[in-house]
């Protein structure tokens, strides 16, 4: 398998002592906002990962330790936000796309 | 060969949904995707099961591939125009597979669904329902197929190119960010190999970039005119999607997608390995 999983039918969160996993939930008028693209960019901009949001808005990469940038892509919009990945942890990010 | 004769935009396709000389066809690794929404009249083709043989992971061969087709309603003088998720990665391996089995004529949707569903364009629920077809396959095109043998006799021989994410390449991880990491492959590259990432070639949106864009991006990174050329990622299908620009949009001869690719060559006892991290 290579392609982005499913995001509806991911199995239970586990993080191994080997990864960093970055995950959370575009919203946009505060609400959770099923089919969205969320690209993970790397430090350098450079593109690295990219899943569409599950029916309830969320999202999860297996990256590694460091800064990312999370960009999301939803019609006529583009919204760039910034995390950190930490090794062994589950690091949770909210996206907010303005209306 | 021209970005026209190969890449459609999401308008022409628009306009020829009802044309009954083309058929579009959905490839996707998750199929669900087809039943969420397709564009009217598509078919649908799943890459796992159908393009594949799953026990000996492996391409169906030539009588499977006639088989598939006719039982999808398609035809040889089709216009066949391909589109998926995952920026076309499936689509643009389905197009390599068509190709390998002589298709005459096979296009890509430029952008596939990503582009069609950012544009808010229609999709449809209702299965495409075509009658079946005595499709014939060409014998297998070798020329753009390579296997594992040939590709470490290529190190420092041929164009070597990894288009996988700079972190997978230096072996800092090895599966594309949005999968879990456990996997049974060493972490790194082909020795020699250059790093050109499939998503350098496209656009957020999953469009390709224009040709002097892309002529130039793998100029800037060592991609040397004079050699062969040899794309391969971790399963072959973001290799399929460099194949298709360099040898489709590009015109650039004698280059091959290794779909075997890392999942293979990085289980191999004995084959040169780098790692940078």
């Amino acid at each position: 398998m290579c392609g982005a999983p499913d995001q509806d039918t991911l199995p239970a969160l586990e993080v191994s002592a080997g990864e960093a996993v970055v995950h959370g939930v575009v919203r946009r008028d505060g609400a959770p906002l099923a089919g969205a693209y969320v690209r993970l960019l790397d430090r350098t901009g450079e593109f690295t990962a990219e899943v569409q949001t599950s029916a309830t808005g969320y999202f999860r990469f297996y990256a590694a330790d460091g800064d990312w940038t999370l960009r999301a892509l939803a019609p006529g919009k583009v919204v760039d936000t910034p995390v950190s990945a930490v090794r062994g942890q589950a690091v949770e990010a909210t996206v907010e796309i303005p209306a | 060969m021209s970005r026209a004769d190969v890449l459609v935009d999401a308008d022409w396709a628009e306009a020829h949904l009802d044309d009954p000389q083309v058929v579009f066809v959905e490839v996707d690794e998750d199929v669900s995707a087809y039943d969420v929404g397709h564009l009217k009249g598509a078919v649908r083709l799943d890459w796992t099961q159908e393009l594949q043989q799953p026990a000996a992971r492996d391409l169906v061969d030539r009588d499977d591939f006639s088989a598939l087709l006719s039982a999808k309603g398609i035809s040889n003088d089709d216009t066949v125009v391909l589109y998926g998720g995952n920026n076309n990665w499936f689509a643009a391996y389905a197009y390599w597979q068509f190709k390998l089995y002589g298709h005459a004529d096979v296009k890509l949707l430029d952008g596939g669904r990503k582009k069609w569903e950012l544009d808010g364009r229609e999709l449809v629920k209702e299965p495409a329902d075509r009658p079946a077809t005595q499709y014939v396959a060409k014998d297998a095109d070798l020329s753009i197929r390579a296997f594992r043998d040939e590709v470490v006799a290529s190190i420092g021989e041929k164009n070597l190119v990894d288009v996988r994410s700079p972190d997978e390449f230096s072996g800092k991880i090895k599966a594309p960010a949005h999968l879990p990491q456990e996997q049974s492959q060493r972490a790194g590259h082909i020795p020699t190999a250059i790093n050109i990432p499939w998503s350098k070639a496209a656009a957020d949106d999953g469009t390709f970039k224009p040709d002097d864009q892309l002529a130039a991006l793998y100029g800037e990174q060592g991609f040397d005119d004079g050699r062969s050329t040899i794309a391969y990622c971790r399963i072959g299908e973001r290799s399929s999607h460099t194949w298709f620009v360099l040898h489709e949009l590009l015109g650039k001869t004698d280059v091959k997608n290794y779909d075997g690719s890392w999942a293979e060559y990085g289980s191999l006892v004995g084959v040169p390995v780098q790692k940078d991290v």
